[in-house]
């Protein structure tokens, strides 16, 4: 196991990118902690893929260098940096049995029998495939196939780190639960630095210590999934994390107050003269509902999605979407809303403001 | 759910069966009549019972001509399948060059059978032909016409140049078919490239060259026109294929009644074999499965 560092990493799939956007992966320092479950999360396109692979080595990086451990692996072939890969589809070799998937890529690096077998079957006992071991691999389902080519990375003693690509696409969406649990488990029980791709922010969120979220080939944010909760550092990790995503109004910004449509929303901080495309961020977990108080809104629909209401409102000709209790009863006459301050963020050109402190002192005084 | 009884669809496959009956089923007919019949002219027939499937079981003519049919099946199946799936492993996966591989490739396949017979006929020809010409000159003994050695190594070598593409372009579309995430796979797993190939590769491009070797055995069992154009089965009766000495006897000696019992053994032979062949075939699969 290993700690990852990429430095001044960057891809194109040009031969000589001239602009940002020939590339598929724009620059990027970053540390992957040893032992750490990472979830690389984006829309498909966003340079996830082209990530995972320049770090496993399918893909040699246009600019940039690639640590282990401090060790510079940037050339080093795929085989040499003892990576374990999880691909989209599974990947098993159809006429060996279970057990010679399993002993493969011990096999191939010249490890004596007794030795192979001994290993085979710890790995097999973790994967819970103990009873399959003199299967063939060809008839089994996609889920089997999947933990066979997990169990094949595994396998190695000094594995650096398991990446997974989209692993859970081909699989039913109840074993999917299941598998997610077993591989969060493996990783508390026997920490391997993991770094898992999907497009999917549930299985993102549920898997990883920290997500790294992508867009247009760039890291908009790195963080615990509370933190991309509370504070999404851009506006597409606002609206792509979330069900409903974050609502995003386009404001002017004066102090400690955003205007819209000629009425005035607080803020929890004031802001000194902001100048590009300003906008205001708040999740609908965060606008409440209300007969009197606050802000007016046509309210245009209401879902209900079993443990909670998605209202649908009309805002001053923008739509935006506010998350309501299960219990709590939504009104014809519920024409306002309340957007709790604490909760709001503003954004210059999709990027987070920080509130002025110096601004906020004063406004307090 | 009722399936719904209409007789009226059989009208739908009358044509198939019309066209079927003239062009197959009938001739064949033909053939069965005549094999169990002897003429001495005049149009008159005479029933012959078995007489002539007893005669052509019993003539070594026809055993030498299955053996050597057997043997030129074979060698062209032990060249062409390992030719063809070697070329297709070194064959540029897309781009430009990809096209023109398939396009150059796919050449001979486009060349009439008699054409071709003739390329090589004039091609090994020692007085004006490049090969036999070129050989000559280097000193070393070649002539097709009178050497049975020759002869064997033109039609085989010649049906090799004219089939293995076919086999070379089923295999191509098979490793084609392979996703890239195998071949990453077994880079991380540190497979060699042999190991590839046997446990990635070759699987992936069974089940086309199944159908490769099927085709070309069936092709190759039939074979009359390349090898009659380059050696009419000489020197001697050394290349006398099935099919050659099917004609000969039929055309050559208007021996109708043998020629007739000839046929059929040898189309149930092909039946036979192909049966076999599908068999096995298809057992492996299941077995694997």
């Amino acid at each position: 196991m290993a700690k990852i560092t990429l430095d001044n990493l960057a891809h194109s799939y040009l031969p000589n990118p001239t602009s940002e956007d020939d590339f598929a992966l724009k620059e990027l320092n970053h540390d992957w902690n040893d032992g750490a479950a990472y979830a690389l999360l984006g829309a498909s396109g966003c340079g996830k893929s082209t990530l995972l692979n320049i770090i496993s080595g399918l893909l040699y990086p246009s600019q940039g260098r690639i640590l282990f451990d401090g060790q510079d692996v940037t050339n080093a072939p795929t085989a040499e940096r003892n990576i374990a890969q999880v691909f989209q589809f599974p990947v098993v070799y159809d006429t060996m049995t279970v057990q010679d998937n399993l002993a493969f890529p011990l096999r191939n690096r010249g490890h004596d029998e007794t030795y192979v077998a001994g290993r085979v079957q710890e790995i097999a006992k973790m994967i819970g495939m103990e009873d399959m071991l003199r299967k063939k691999a060809r008839g089994l389902t996609a889920d089997a196939k999947q933990k066979i080519s997990l169990g094949r990375g595994m396998v190695r003693k000094d594995v650096n780190a398991l990446l997974f690509d989209e692993p859970l696409t081909v699989i039913d969406p109840h074993m999917k639960w299941e598998l997610r649990t077993q591989l969060k488990s493996l990783h508390h029980e026997f920490g391997h630095t993991m770094i898992y791709v999907t497009h999917d922010q549930t299985e993102a969120l549920t898997f990883a210590d920290k997500v790294v979220v992508m867009h247009d080939g760039r890291v908009v944010q790195i963080g615990t999934p509370e933190e991309l909760f509370e504070r999404p550092e851009h506006t597409f990790v606002g609206y792509f994390i979330g069900s409903p995503g974050m609502n995003v109004l386009p404001v002017d910004v004066d102090g400690a107050t955003a205007h819209i449509g000629g009425v005035d929303i607080p803020l929890s901080g004031g802001y000194s003269s902001l100048s590009g495309k300003v906008e205001l961020g708040i999740r609908p977990e965060f606008v409440r509902l209300s007969a009197t108080d606050g802000l007016p809104v046509k309210v245009k629909r209401i879902e209900d999605v079993g443990r909670h209401k998605i209202v649908r409102l009309d805002f001053f000709g923008h739509d935006i979407n506010a998350i309501a209790g299960e219990d709590d009863v939504v009104t014809a006459d519920m024409s306002h809303v309340i957007f709790d301050p604490s909760h709001a963020n503003v954004y210059v050109d999709d990027w987070r403001v920080v509130p002025d402190q110096s601004h906020t002192i004063e406004e307090a005084a | 759910m009722d399936k719904t009884v209409n007789q009226k669809a059989w009208f739908l496959v009358l044509p198939v069966l019309i066209l079927v009956a003239f062009s197959a089923v009938i001739p064949l007919m033909t053939v069965v009549n005549y094999s169990v019949q002897d003429t001495f002219g005049n149009n008159q027939f005479f029933w012959a019972g078995l007489e002539w499937f007893e005669e052509m079981l019993n003539d070594d003519r026809m055993w030498g001509a299955l053996g050597r049919q057997l043997m030129f099946s074979g060698i062209i199946l032990l060249i062409q399948i390992p030719l063809g799936v070697f070329v297709a492993l070194n064959m540029p996966k897309k781009g430009f060059w990809a096209s023109f591989c398939l396009v150059f490739m796919s050449l001979p396949l486009l060349i009439p059978w008699n054409v071709v017979g003739t390329i090589w006929q004039v091609f090994g020809r020692v007085d004006i032909g490049l090969l036999g010409y070129t050989l000559a000159a280097l000193g070393i003994d070649y002539n097709y016409t009178s050497d049975p050695f020759a002869a064997w190594v033109t039609i085989i070598v010649m049906d090799v140049w004219h089939w293995t593409s076919l086999v070379a372009l089923l295999a191509y579309a098979g490793l084609q078919s392979i996703p890239d995430a195998y071949y990453q796979a077994a880079k991380i797993d540190q497979a060699s490239r042999w190991k590839v190939f046997r446990f990635i590769e070759l699987p992936k491009m069974m089940g086309v060259l199944m159908i490769a070797i099927l085709l070309r055995f069936m092709d190759s069992f039939m074979i009359y026109t390349e090898p009659f154009v380059v050696t009419g089965g000489g020197p001697g009766s050394t290349t006398t294929l099935l099919s050659i000495d099917l004609v000969k006897m039929a055309l050559g000696q208007f021996d109708l009644g043998p020629a007739a019992a000839f046929s059929i053994m040898y189309f149930l032979v092909i039946l036979l074999i192909s049966w076999v062949f599908y068999t096995v075939m298809i057992n492996l699969d299941k077995r694997d499965g």
